[in-house]
């Protein structure tokens, strides 16, 4: 068997995999993250928390009412989609126009209040959901065992970023988007309602973490803190994509989660902080980012 | 100057201190403080319903004890050891808190242990599990009550050993509860005649394991060992499932798994397999009642942790009755003296190194046939009597036994 520092190709091969769908998380979580930074300017410290809701949504609304996997792919999303519209009309339009720390701490005391909140009702063991009955089993490939389950949360991911990149980067609605946030006024004057299309960038953004959630649901234990945990690592994601760049969130997410899959294979103690370290060199190297344009 | 006037301040307060300690209860309060995992990974297991758990004991006691009475306060200790050490400073220096209860993750407990036993007051620890606490950190300020990683891996490592599980990979939380567990497993299955292939160190807390249940799978080892707690290990054993772990032919040990844990993968996931624990709600007539009551006041069912805090109360506050003071080395003795016998342990003993030794269990998630409700998940499969089940005072490295 050919080996590569002591660890087998085959098994390489699997970790690669790994990594691959553990990123198509982070492109998620981060996509989002920077639709609501690059067209908002808001920094959206409650991404997590959204993450968190659609997750706990989709346990929540099978256990009281029964509503399948299917059923919450679409609805779940929708859900704390308007619910983040909601925070963007009351709280976050407010500070509108003010430096991005006002953004930051808003919404980091919301995630806190809500995070707080699901605690009190619902604990932090964890809640119960099963997988789909279709999703179970797995492909016996060569050199690993993908269950089909993980299968689709790549197919998904990929997915909804591609489609993401293509509707504000290349469609008409995308470009209003870029328009309005770049010049309100004209716009405005164009009869473009351009606080309803902040709104809707909002609850967008919004929508896409919920969509992870709701993905992570039948293989990560359920909690209310499940999202506080993996934010700061997709924060790191989007700094490293650079603040606000699309395809540049989704390519490093991809990247981000081979770096740290490798990393667990070769020196697990340290796969919490190699995000971090590519960060720090990327930082220092090019400021705005790897596919950041230039301040 | 400073430096001088503060040790002079220290000195006299320290005989202050020494001069009325010797049989009364200071300042006719006896304050319990309870220091726990609030909001975090850890709160299930203790959290506020370890608080509820505290203040039935103390109601059930009378609420007052020789005429003074018993106050609680209490904090979040959000699984760090710094803030937690200046809560418990305020707490001893300021605060007059002559019990610290709780004491959950086993980073903070240390910690804690070092402050305790610098202003000589007394901690009783029920949530944490690093078998270290009574052995290189041995302290002759704090009791260790309910479990430690030492028959935690003595139980259920041994018994897996025993079934043939000769070759394992240990998948170990990476700070002081791990490796102790980790080091503790390992000794137990080379005493039996098994081997450690492998282990690997993950971050905690982690969320995705596929990467180590595929490097576990590839080891080639019969048993894939978790020294790691709370969501860690839910998450771990969802992804074993996931992956096929156990339908390839490996067996899956969990080695420190909570009720609440059990209860939040359900018996479908969690089903067969094998754990050690302190005490189970379900054992008989006594615990039964007891959790009856618990289960009222907070709709759920207590962990040993809940069933060791109340438990520990009643002794603690027992032993101030009879001694009349709340100097931590008399009462800490009395303790001592006293065997434990209640709905938690039969002829409890806590020992000189501050170990409480009782019975263990070691138990089997039931099948879903078998489990009536969702709170009914344990089978007893064998009792490990208490001395077989801690570590041997002969094996002590603590200071305080004195054969050391």
């Amino acid at each position: 068997m050919t080996m590569i520092l002591g660890v087998p190709v085959a098994v390489l091969f699997g970790q690669l995999l790994l990594g691959i769908i553990n990123g198509a998380f982070y492109a998620l979580l981060s996509l989002g993250l920077a639709v609501i930074f690059g067209l908002l300017k808001i920094i959206n410290f409650a991404h997590g928390a959204m993450y968190m809701m659609g997750a706990m949504a989709t346990v929540i609304m099978f256990d009281a009412l029964g509503i399948n996997y299917w059923v919450a792919l679409f609805v779940a999303p929708v859900i704390v989609g308007c619910f983040g519209m909601l925070i963007e009309y009351f709280l976050l339009r407010r500070i509108a126009g003010q430096d991005h720390i006002y953004s930051l701490l808003l919404t980091f005391g919301v995630a806190l209040m809500i995070q707080g909140i699901l605690t009190n009702i619902y604990g932090v063991s964890g809640m119960r959901y099963s997988m789909p009955d279709l999703f179970q089993g797995g492909f016996k490939l060569d050199f690993m065992y993908l269950p089909y389950y993980r299968a689709w949360v790549i197919f998904m991911a990929l997915v909804v970023c591609f489609g993401t990149w293509f509707m504000i980067e290349k469609t008409k609605l995308g470009a209003y988007l870029r328009a309005g946030t770049e010049d309100a006024q004209l716009m405005q004057g164009f009869g473009i309602n351009v606080p309803l299309l902040i709104s809707l960038t909002y609850g967008f953004g919004v929508m896409l973490a919920a969509f992870a959630g709701v993905l992570a649901a039948p293989i990560y234990s359920v909690n209310p803190v499940m999202g506080s945990n993996i934010l700061i690592v997709v924060f790191a994601v989007v700094v490293i994509g650079g603040m606000g760049s699309i395809a540049g969130a989704i390519i490093t997410g991809l990247l981000m989660g081979v770096i740290e899959g490798l990393t667990k294979t070769f020196y697990p103690e340290f796969s919490s902080a190699v995000i971090f370290l590519v960060m720090v060199i990327v930082l220092l190297i090019r400021p705005s980012g790897l596919f950041g344009k230039e301040a | 100057m400073t430096i001088m006037k503060k040790l002079l301040t220290t000195a006299v307060a320290s005989a202050m201190m020494v001069g009325s300690a010797q049989a009364e209860i200071s300042n006719d309060t006896v304050k319990i403080g309870y220091l726990a995992d609030m909001s975090g990974t850890y709160r299930d297991l203790a959290g506020p319903n370890g608080l509820k758990a505290l203040e039935m004991a103390i109601a059930d006691f009378g609420g007052t004890v020789n005429g003074a009475k018993i106050e609680v306060v209490s904090a979040d200790d959000r699984n760090n050891p710094d803030s937690s050490s200046s809560t418990v400073r305020r707490w001893l220096e300021n605060e007059d808190v002559d019990m610290v209860a709780g004491l959950v993750a086993s980073s903070v407990t240390i910690a804690v242990t070092k402050l305790l036993q610098e202003n000589d007051s007394l901690g009783i620890v029920s949530g944490s599990a690093a078998s270290s606490i009574t052995n290189e950190h041995c302290t002759p300020n704090h009791i260790h009550y309910v479990y430690d990683t030492y028959p935690l891996a003595n139980g259920t490592a041994k018994a897996v050993v025993q079934e043939g599980g000769k070759e394992w990979f240990i998948l170990t939380a990476d700070y002081a509860f791990g490796h102790a567990l980790e080091g503790d497993v390992t000794k137990v299955v080379e005493e039996n005649g098994g081997k450690v292939i492998k282990t690997a160190r993950h971050p905690f807390p982690t969320s995705d394991f596929s990467s180590y249940i595929l490097q576990a799978q590839s080891s080639g080892a019969d048993v894939v060992a978790l020294a790691n707690a709370g969501s860690d290990t839910t998450n771990a054993i969802t992804t074993a499932g996931e992956f096929g772990l156990t339908q390839s032919g490996q067996t899956l040990a969990a080695l420190l798994l909570f009720l609440t844990d059990v209860h939040a993968l359900g018996v479908n996931s969690a089903q067969g397999i094998q754990l050690t624990t302190g005490w189970y709600w379900d054992l008989n007539e006594e615990t039964r009642a007891w959790s009856d009551r618990f289960m009222e006041a907070t709709g759920v069912r207590p962990t040993m942790v809940h069933a060791g805090i109340y438990s520990s109360t009643m002794q603690y506050l027992n032993a101030v009755k009879a001694t009349g003071s709340d100097d931590a080395q008399t009462v800490r003795k009395q303790m001592m003296d006293t065997p434990i016998n209640d709905m938690f342990a039969t002829n409890g003993k806590i020992r000189e190194d501050g170990r409480m030794v009782h019975d263990m269990y070691l138990a089997e998630v039931k099948t879903p046939e078998e489990s009536e409700n969702e709170w009914d998940l344990y089978k007893i499969v064998r009792t490990i009597p208490a001395d077989e089940a801690y570590r041997p005072l002969s094996e002590s490295k603590c200071s305080l036994v004195s054969s050391n």
